[in-house]
């Protein structure tokens, strides 16, 4: 049935939905003086913008790009090793069938429900003591933190791919082993490439997440540390001023821009990976 | 012979390659799960500072935790908002779903539009949104929203809102959408008006999908940190038995103001566990309705 009247609630909603975002980029268009006077009032121009943004960029407690690079890294490093690694145990899980693994799915699965408050503060007092007796740098540290990140995704990412891997003929791998593959080889050549619609479920769930995450990289990382992700900055960056909000929301902008163009572009794989995964 | 020890030998490495893939995952999932979470349950029963392991005190940080008043506060009100915010994630979610799985031009758009928010983090949507109480509204309405107990728990909730119903909106579209064109078809021509088609038939064959968006809201709401922290941290106070005692701090904040600001690592670990077990009872609701509503079916 067409309703061609709905449009106009449906775009009046779209409107005030990204009205926020509006004024992000408006206010970040301006200087301090002007957004006293009027938030609402129409922006500068481009080359307010611009200023702006070179002065956040430029900024001590911000350091833009050390933040972004330090972000892309422990994103990009954090979803890899999760995609390889969880890809393996869950078919290791799956395959090998006895009370052992059935436990350690189990152990995987009820993680779920613990809230990551609960663990907070003893994982800082167990970094320290790894750190005491290894010592290899846990905390201030991005080894630290992507080790972590394995730590607290692999229990959703585990589940996801086991029930996908359920669903692989076994055949497939038993027909590899007459033609003289491993069991390793078999996962490697065979399952691994199969397994690609379940795993970028697992990358946009946890991409969208260890992206946008504070408390943990706050915590290891310290909110005045040398090393921050870009949450971390935009936060020890409010921090640092008295309310500059033409700074603090050109600070924003920078943050929230490569979520929103990868938006652009990926829309369809971030939206159906994100239900997907909720719904599982 | 040899072909059985070439069996056993075989079935060996199998195994070795089993254990060898599980590795990677249970050694982080040990460090920085398994272990922290005992640690922790025996840490609240210390008086533990956050540095070594504290003497034993029984359930000393527990009887003190429920006798301070902030923290009843906290619990009475993190309940107040994830109530709250349940209601109005799901009315408007379910609203926008079904505009949005209408036959309309904006139909796809609109869905996009209303996701965006919940792409981007609490932290950096926190601080944005505290620009819009501060000074966008409190110049259209005089004061700020986030000078009153009152508006600034409204403000959270309608911000919390704003990020997560495009979200929840998504669930219920894939819950109307596996409605069997069939049976909106025979509804329509039983002579089901709008009003009945939704009520009659469309409700009803969403009960599952609204089983499992109120539990991710609740569990949601309950949990929330980021906004928290970045739109009020917990500010302004609330006088409250002759104490200030900040007015919209939830449970998550509470908790990591007590261990992080106020450096009292024992209670905030009990405060921690307390959080715990009221999450545990949420999801085992859960899977008990879940449950009950499949032998329904």
């Amino acid at each position: 049935m067409k309703r061609t009247w709905l449009n106009a609630p449906a775009l009046a909603g779209a409107a005030l939905v990204l009205s926020p975002f509006y004024l992000v980029v408006a206010n970040s268009a301006k200087t301090s003086a002007q957004i006293v006077i009027s938030p609402i009032s129409p922006p500068r121009g481009v080359g307010q913008l611009l200023e702006n943004l070179s002065n956040v960029i430029g900024n001590q407690n911000f350091s833009f790009w050390a933040s972004f690079a330090t972000s892309m890294a422990v994103t990009a490093v954090s979803l890899s090793l999760l995609t390889l690694f969880s890809s393996m145990a869950a078919w290791a899980l799956c395959r090998c069938k006895n009370r052992l693994s059935t436990l350690v799915f189990m152990a995987f699965v009820a993680s779920m429900a613990v809230p990551f408050q609960v663990v907070m503060l003893p994982l800082l007092s167990v970094y320290r003591t790894v750190q005491a007796a290894t010592g290899v740098r846990m905390l201030q540290s991005i080894f630290g933190l992507v080790f972590a990140y394995l730590g607290f995704g692999g229990a959703m990412s585990i589940f996801v791919l086991h029930g996908f891997v359920k669903g692989i003929p076994y055949e497939l791998e038993e027909a590899a082993a007459i033609d003289g593959c491993s069991r390793a080889g078999a996962f490697f050549r065979i399952v691994f490439g199969l397994l690609r619609p379940a795993q970028v479920t697992v990358l946009i769930l946890n991409g969208v997440w260890i992206w946008n995450d504070f408390l943990l990289p706050s915590l290891l990382l310290g909110l005045n540390g040398r090393t921050k992700t870009l949450p971390v900055a935009v936060s020890s960056f409010v921090g640092s001023f008295v309310k500059q909000w033409d700074l603090i929301l050109a600070a924003a902008l920078l943050a929230m821009l490569p979520i929103v163009v990868l938006f652009v572009f990926a829309q369809r794989y971030i939206i159906r990976g994100m239900v997907e995964g909720a719904i599982k | 012979m040899w072909a059985v020890g070439g069996a056993k030998r075989r079935a060996w490495v199998d195994r070795f390659t089993y254990v060898g893939f599980l590795v990677p995952m249970v050694v982080p999932f040990l460090v920085t799960v398994a272990v922290p979470f005992g640690v922790g349950v025996y840490y609240s029963f210390t008086d533990w500072t956050g540095l070594g392991s504290g003497k034993f005190v029984g359930l000393a940080n527990y009887v003190k935790i429920f006798g301070q008043n902030d923290y009843l506060y906290s619990l009475g009100i993190t309940a107040a908002f994830t109530v709250a915010n349940m209601l109005a994630v799901n009315v408007l979610a379910f609203l926008m779903a079904l505009l949005c799985t209408q036959e309309i031009a904006a139909a796809r758009f609109c869905r996009a539009v209303f996701f965006v928010p919940n792409l981007i983090g609490g932290i950096v949507l926190g601080y944005v949104w505290q620009f819009i109480f501060n000074k966008v509204f409190a110049q259209l309405g005089g004061v700020s929203m986030l000078t009153d107990p009152t508006g600034a728990f409204f403000a959270i909730a309608i911000v919390s809102t704003w990020q997560y119903a495009g979200y929840i909106m998504m669930i219920y579209i894939t819950g109307l959408q596996s409605i069997p064109g069939e049976v909106l078809q025979a509804a329509g021509l039983d002579g089901a008006g709008a009003l009945a088609m939704l009520f009659r038939v469309k409700i009803p064959m969403v009960m599952n999908t609204f089983t499992v968006c109120l539990f991710l809201t609740l569990v949601n709401s309950f949990k929330q940190f980021d906004l928290n922290f970045a739109i009020t941290g917990g500010a302004p106070a609330r006088i409250l038995g002759g104490k200030a005692i900040p007015s919209t701090e939830f449970l998550a904040l509470n908790i990591y103001n007590t261990a992080i600001v106020k450096n009292n690592y024992a209670l905030g670990q009990a405060k921690a566990i307390v959080f715990f077990v009221a999450l545990a009872a949420i999801s085992l609701m859960q899977v008990w309705i879940g449950k009950k509503s499949e032998v329904e079916l």
